[in-house]
């Protein structure tokens, strides 16, 4: 049902029909998070009784959380376009007069995609780290928590309503706190982790205020009931509303200025980086403006807000990843980027929707696929991140080699790998929609080619550059397998784009875009594109593969590379900026707190002297500082009564 | 003049004249029954007073009639001084459920190897030879006094005029001050506190008599009704009436540990003997908040352009510092003090939301109930975290230091999961009752467009996750120092565990089925004017 068209595009509502009148397979929806919670569950609780068989039962719960996607995904598709969205109902969470909060969830074209990344990928990661984890003793405490994030995230993207979005949105960040800080004994993770923690906070006050204004607008926060009345809401609160979004989403996706998490949460183990840091946690920021499209179609300048945002985080991201030389660093420097385009992709509107969860779900593909890689690699280099210290590695690890270069290869836009249809699209729409933002779209891509093509040569040609008492070696099949089935994702992504598909298949949640007139046939939009990552590709060759790569990074750099390995001061700025004026306000209470409350008590030296005398003196000034505050509270409270109302 | 004796509705007040009759009592089984019998018989009386009270209150809350045309359900009795309507039998619930949980706490002699947890003589340090001596000089007196303190609590929120509910704040106050200063352990620090409070209480209640004082000129009468009445026809704002109502402000305040009348808090909730920290931090805070929504929505309902901006700022300032300063502390029973201050902020921030049901949509809570909502939700977790903190110990008793608790999910991790479930409803984190709380009081306040307390709120109570999580990071993942002594769990007898086990289901029901309580919320109807 498509309530009202704007502009010449239409607006889905959700109208979902009940999983019980829907029969099949989707009764069974519960399951699907479930089986992984379950996993969770008896993992943590099981204690080390299940050291034995943990890591079994946690790819088990994740195999068959997957299994059962396949058929939810493959009995959609036996339904009719407009019966495709289905809910169910599991309890009511908060039931009281006006207000019914259900415990709903919602299976529809948009989350089903979903629903095959995460459990996909998410087997597959889980596999890897069968291998990966082998010499942890903790890796069934490792498989409990990443169970626990694959039933946080598909909570997430399965919720009808937003309170259920919020309990994901807050699970996947507990799940994700636990695996950055998983090495806890570094104290370089500790912080880490403590560091996303807190930056994620800042995203969830707009998270929980934007939740708290759909109470107040629409009384109700299930998406059903608030597509319904979209229209009736006034511009003003649904852009104020898409901007608290906005700021959720900038949280939880690692987009500016709430980036500077995400470089570092690169201290969590290999297969968390790829798959929550990579894949699909940070990628739900794009699937919440998605499935808001109902509030920023209302709202065009919360629309101008993302892709603003979007179009400086691809840069950003894509400028740091150019100058790291740990190659985790360098990744997440890509993701961020990456992120970028789908944001920019999801604020272009209708006409972007489907083509930024098209580039979602190839880039999980790939970026996973690398992610994995770089495991590989530091799997046979002794946990050494240094790509100054790695080179010539093509011969001995082959797999590792061509799995990488597939990702490699898609990830710049290589002419008909996965990437190559995903980004394009978004270029081209972002050219004819907005072409400031779509040039800006273009030099990223540029950018992408140089940094992943230094990323690839640094590691894998040119000279041994190995540390002492280093022999690398390919890693055991247990690792390899996922790798090669995440290469030919990475290659064959694009079929969902043939005929169309993706976008047709979306139209059901995201509406259906007017066709738009491109000035130039598409090809020629694609031959730009293939050119500037030529020219990127050709840099790096230039300036890396031809060269000498010095075994410590130089000193005697430009500013910018120096900027750039400092994450383009991003820390600098929040330390300035929020960090140092919140501790001096603390330190000022505190010291108020101490003076007025502890100082005589703490400092008194006559309390060691003589406890008695001691005790009594401090115990007077005690109350008596007491008895003064209140006071003051007596004359403020009665001076604000009177001149309030006089 | 001619003498009318007064009416008593019996059939309304008798639990609180049970608890009442059985505070007496326990005066007379302590003068007369023999030492050694005592604890047991005290116990006894205590908790099956309080229980029968409950059942009394479940039984007058079923037969309570329909006043104003069904908006709200009750009587006003006592020659209109006890208010016995749908709030007040929902307020009278939670304090007995809170009290007899204390009761339990109170009873318990595990943990300190067969004593209770008050001391026995003031003089004798724990553990001497004089103490050994003094083996059975228990002060049996903690459960009169603690009968009196809840036959207050559930007089304050009943009182329908301004005489009773002050004689009802010092009957709830006074053995509260006496309880704090009886822990057998760190009496310094105990007897400290409870001299603080007291004179501190002291000059608190002085300035809610001036403002009687000052109300009563006003308008000629204590009653509640009858100050309403003034209100509503006097429409020049009279100064000696705002004066009046921010001194009346100012005693409430005090006792719910709201800024800048907060300073107390910390000390006496860390100088009591933790079964009595626990026991007055769910109690009072119910009773107080009972009497203070009495008193702004019955007496100054039609003024409530003359409090609001002032509550606005004093909502506001008591999250901010009591999240801010909850950061700072080393010692978890200061921290859960803080968190109580932040607490009370987020009921203010109930308080200020929309209270007539007229002026809401068909079926939404109004503030009265989210605040009752929260009161239920917040007890149980306060009360199940105090229960804990008195099973963490070391060599000297309760270790309440910070580093002390560091690991202590590897040592006993069902306790610590407890603990840690108990901080996550404080937080608000979803699925506990907490999170509904919130969600509740939260809502109120925007629909009565206080939305900049509203945008505080939820920005304090974000951050406040900080300290709560950074707590369960120190029993779960932090290791302690190899060289450093560390508390470990004392297996309680039943009392202590059952009430913790209490305080995790009823965390864990509310969280996830807050339907049934909401809706007993939203039939208790309004308070009767």
């Amino acid at each position: 049902m498509f309530l009202y068209t704007e502009g010449g595009h239409s607006i889905p509502v959700v109208d979902p029909v009940s999983a019980a009148d829907a029969g099949g397979v989707f009764p069974l929806l519960w399951l699907v998070i479930a089986l992984p919670l379950l996993g969770a569950t008896i993992l943590l609780l099981g204690g080390r009784r299940t050291d034995a068989w943990g890591h079994l039962l946690g790819t088990a719960t994740a195999v068959g959380s997957f299994v059962l996607s396949t058929l939810l995904l493959i009995a959609m598709m036996g339904r009719e376009e407009g019966d495709r969205s289905v809910t169910q109902h599991l309890w009511d969470w908060v039931s009281v007069g006006g207000y019914e909060i259900g415990m709903d969830l919602l299976v529809d074209p948009l989350s089903i995609l979903f629903l095959m990344l995460i459990t996909g990928v998410g087997s597959l990661i889980h596999v890897y780290s069968i291998g990966y984890m082998e010499h942890d003793p903790r890796r069934r405490r490792f498989f409990a928590y990443l169970n626990l994030f694959v039933a946080a995230m598909l909570m997430l993207v399965l919720a009808e309503n937003y309170l259920g979005v919020f309990l994901g949105w807050e699970g996947v960040g507990l799940a994700s706190y636990l695996l950055i800080g998983f090495w806890q004994h570094k104290p370089s993770a500790a912080a880490a982790a403590k560091k996303a923690f807190v930056i994620n906070r800042v995203g969830d006050i707009g998270m929980s205020l934007a939740i708290a204004m759909f109470f107040v607008t629409f009384g109700s926060a299930s998406f059903t009931v608030i597509s319904a009345n979209a229209s009736g809401a006034g511009e003003g609160t649904m852009t104020a509303i898409g901007f608290l979004l906005l700021l959720g989403a900038a949280g939880k996706s690692a987009q500016v200025p709430l980036q500077a998490w995400l470089l570092d949460a690169m201290e969590g183990p290999t297969p968390v980086s790829a798959l929550i840091h990579a894949a699909t946690m940070v990628t739900a920021g794009v699937y919440l403006v998605v499935r808001s499209n109902f509030v920023f179609e209302a709202a065009p300048a919360a629309q101008t807000a993302v892709v603003v945002v979007a179009t400086v985080t691809l840069l950003w991201g894509a400028v740091i990843g150019c100058a790291k030389d740990d190659i985790k660093k360098a990744l997440a420097g890509s993701t961020m980027s990456q992120i970028g385009y789908m944001m920019l992709a999801a604020g272009l509107g209708v006409y972007g929707y489907a083509y930024a969860i098209f580039h979602l779900i190839t880039h999980g593909f790939f970026k996973a696929n690398m992610f994995l890689g770089a495991g590989s690699v530091m799997h046979g280099m002794n946990d050494d991140v240094d790509m100054r210290h790695y080179g010539a590695l093509r011969k001995l690890m082959p797999v590792t080699f061509l799995t990488f270069a597939m990702g490699y290869l898609a990830i710049i836009g290589f002419p008909l790998f996965s990437g190559f249809w995903s980004k394009d699209k978004i270029i081209e729409t972002a050219l004819v929609e907005s072409p400031v933002f779509g040039i800006c779209a273009l030099i990223g891509a540029g950018v992408t080619g140089f940094y992943m093509t230094r990323v690839m040569l640094m590691t894998f040609f040119g000279e041994k550059r190995w540390q002492d008492g280093v022999h690398p070696h390919e890693s055991p099949s247990v690792m390899t397998f996922p790798l090669i089935v995440l290469a030919a994702l990475s290659v064959l992504g694009g079929v969902l784009y043939l005929g169309g598909w993706i976008k047709d298949w979306l139209v059901p949640v995201v509406g259906k875009a007017p066709e738009h007139e491109l000035p130039f046939p598409a090809i020629v939009f694609s031959l730009i594109t293939v050119a500037v990552v030529a020219v990127g590709v050709a840099v790096a060759w230039l300036t890396v593969g031809k060269r000498p790569i010095p075994s410590t990074a130089p000193t005697d750099v430009s500013f910018v590379t120096r900027a750039a390995r400092n994450d383009l001061y991003g820390d600098a700025i929040n330390d300035t900026l929020v960090v140092e004026p919140g501790k001096a306000l603390t330190r000022g209470l505190v010291s108020a707190d101490r003076s007025l409350v502890d100082g005589l008590f703490t400092g008194g030296a006559s309390l060691v002297q003589g406890l008695g005398q001691g005790l009594r003196r401090a115990q007077n000034g005690f109350v008596r500082s007491y008895a003064l505050s209140i006071l003051a509270g007596v004359v403020i409270v009665l001076a604000a009564l009177l001149v309030v109302n006089l | 003049m001619e003498f009318t004796e007064p009416a008593l509705e019996y059939a309304e007040i008798w639990p609180l004249i049970v608890v009442f009759g059985v505070a007496c009592l326990g005066i007379l089984a302590e003068a007369f029954l023999p030492r050694g019998r005592r604890h047991v018989v005290q116990v006894a009386l205590a908790a099956v007073g309080l229980l029968v009270a409950l059942v009394g209150t479940v039984l007058v809350g079923t037969n309570l009639d329909e006043v104003a045309d069904g908006e709200a359900r009750g009587l006003i009795g006592g020659a209109g001084s006890v208010v016995v309507d749908g709030p007040t039998v929902f307020i009278w619930a939670l304090v007995l459920v809170a009290s007899l949980m204390g009761v339990a706490l109170f009873a318990e002699r595990r943990l300190e190897a067969g004593v209770s947890a008050f001391s026995g003589q003031a003089a004798a340090l724990p553990g001497s030879d004089a103490e050994r001596k003094a083996q059975g000089l228990d002060h049996t007196e903690v459960y009169p006094l603690l009968m009196f303190a809840v036959g207050g609590m559930l007089l304050f929120p009943a009182s329908g005029d301004l005489l009773t509910m002050f004689v009802a704040l010092e009957v709830l106050s006074l053995p509260l001050y006496l309880l704090t200063g009886l822990a057998r352990r760190r009496r310094l620090l105990s007897q400290e506190a409870a001299l603080k409070y007291f004179l501190l209480g002291a000059f608190s209640s002085g300035f809610f008599l001036y403002g009687m004082a000052l109300v009563y000129g006003y308008a000629g009468s204590m009653d509640l009704g009858a100050i309403d009445a003034a209100v509503r026809n006097d429409a020049a704002n009279s100064v000696m009436l705002q004066i009046g109502l921010g001194l009346l402000l100012v005693g409430l305040l005090f006792k719910v540990g709201a800024v800048p009348f907060q300073a107390w808090t910390p000390d006496v909730y860390q100088g009591a003997p933790t079964a009595v920290t626990a026991f007055m931090s769910a109690g009072t805070k119910i009773a107080a908040f009972g009497a203070l929504l009495r008193l702004l929505y019955v007496g100054f309902g039609a003024d409530r352009w003359t409090w609001q901006p002032v509550m606005w700022v004093v909502a506001i300032l008591t999250m901010l510092v009591g999240v801010v300063l909850a950061v700072v502390q080393t010692d978890v029973k200061r921290m859960l003090a803080y968190s109580a201050v932040a607490h009370t902020g987020f009921l203010l921030t109930g308080v200020l939301g929309v209270q007539a049901s007229g002026e809401l949509a068909e079926g939404q809570v109004t503030s009265l109930q989210a605040v009752m909502f929260y009161l239920a939700t917040y007890s149980f977790a306060t009360i199940g975290a105090f229960a804990i903190v008195s099973l963490v110990r070391d060599s000297s008793g309760e270790a309440t230091a910070f580093d002390r608790w560091a690991g202590l999910g590897k040592r006993s991790p069902l306790v610590a999961a407890a603990f840690a479930f108990f901080l996550l409803s404080m937080a608000g984190i979803p699925l506990t009752a907490g999170f509904v709380g919130k969600w509740a009081v939260f809502t109120v306040a925007m629909s009565a467009g206080a939305w900049p307390v509203v945008v505080v709120a939820i920005a304090s109570s974000i951050f406040a996750v900080y300290f709560y999580v950074r707590h369960i990071r120190l029993m779960f993942f932090d290791v302690p120092e190899a060289d450093a002594e560390v508390a470990s769990v004392t297996a309680p007898s039943l009392l202590t565990s059952g009430t913790i086990a209490v305080g995790v289901l009823g965390t864990l029901v509310l969280g996830l089925v807050p339907g049934p309580l909401l809706q007993l919320a939203a039939d208790a109807g309004q308070f009767i004017r």
